[in-house]
């Protein structure tokens, strides 16, 4: 029975029901500051391409005028929404707001992990000969997976 | 007061009123494919930032899915740049050009 029920449920007071194991939780408490740690160490490392794109691939001028306003910005944005998943791993309930945050601090870590093992739409488990690869491969698809759940919710109270 | 100022004022509106028109092409926020993003994310975002109907943001999610892009919005150089660093904050991967004009280099 619990196979079918939802990961993340919206409730009638508008908050969002989580319904993750503690194993799942301490996943989501520890990768943000490890994928933190990666943008802080070497914040032009390609496989952090995905999180920081171009505005103006073919204006390198006007790309570099965007890098100078916009960076700094982008970067308070994911680490703020990278710390707020962290922080509310635990928790039983979410706010809409907060849930929303964790659809995009999600897809921060799916970015990095996706760049990392160069995926394409058809890349499945067995591609990866690396051990190390294919638990990467493993965890990008669970969170893919709880990303799923956070938008239907999300959609749903659209 | 229209006579007052009449003769130097028109001169120098000139090249300005030029400026305008090239100023007023609009430019285009594009979104690209990526083997990433998941379909459902994609058509949320879009539903949220620009406040398409599920429909409308499906039918551009698509776009990008079998095209490879899809124009999401377009407006003046201040507003698509608004647009494109949203979309980078949620991680889409969107990029912006004037549109309809070949630029030199490009």
């Amino acid at each position: 029975m619990a196979l079918f029920r939802r990961r993340v449920e919206a409730k009638r007071d508008g908050s969002f029901l989580l319904r993750l194991s503690d194993d799942e939780r301490r996943l989501l408490a520890s990768l943000p500051a490890q994928l933190a740690s990666v943008v802080e160490a070497d914040p032009e490392d390609p496989w952090l391409q995905r999180l920081f794109p171009t505005a103006y691939p073919k204006d390198p001028e006007r790309e570099e005028e965007w890098r100078l306003l916009m960076s700094v910005d982008l970067h308070d944005r994911r680490r703020a929404q990278l710390r707020t998943l962290a922080e509310t791993s635990g928790a039983a309930t979410l706010s809409a707001e907060e849930l929303l945050t964790w659809s995009q601090a999600l897809n921060d870590l799916r970015l990095y992990l996706g760049t990392r093992l160069d995926l394409s739409e058809e890349t499945t488990e067995d591609d990866f000969s690396d051990e190390d690869d294919r638990d990467l491969f493993n965890l990008y698809s669970w969170l893919g997976f709880i990303q799923e759940e956070v938008i239907n919710a999300l959609s749903g109270a659209l | 007061m229209a006579g007052v100022a009449a003769t130097a004022p028109v001169e120098v509106e000139r090249p300005e009123v030029e400026d305008v028109t090239v100023a007023d092409v609009p430019w285009i926020v594009i979104v690209w494919n990526d083997p990433i993003n998941l379909m459902s994310y994609v058509t949320f975002v879009l539903q949220k930032l620009f406040g398409y109907s599920k429909a409308k943001a499906t039918e551009l999610m698509l776009d990008v899915h079998h095209k490879g892009r899809a124009v999401v919005s377009s407006g003046t150089r201040e507003e698509a740049e608004a647009d494109v660093f949203r979309l980078h904050e949620h991680g889409l991967w969107a990029t912006m050009e004037k549109d309809g004009l070949g630029r030199p280099g490009a």
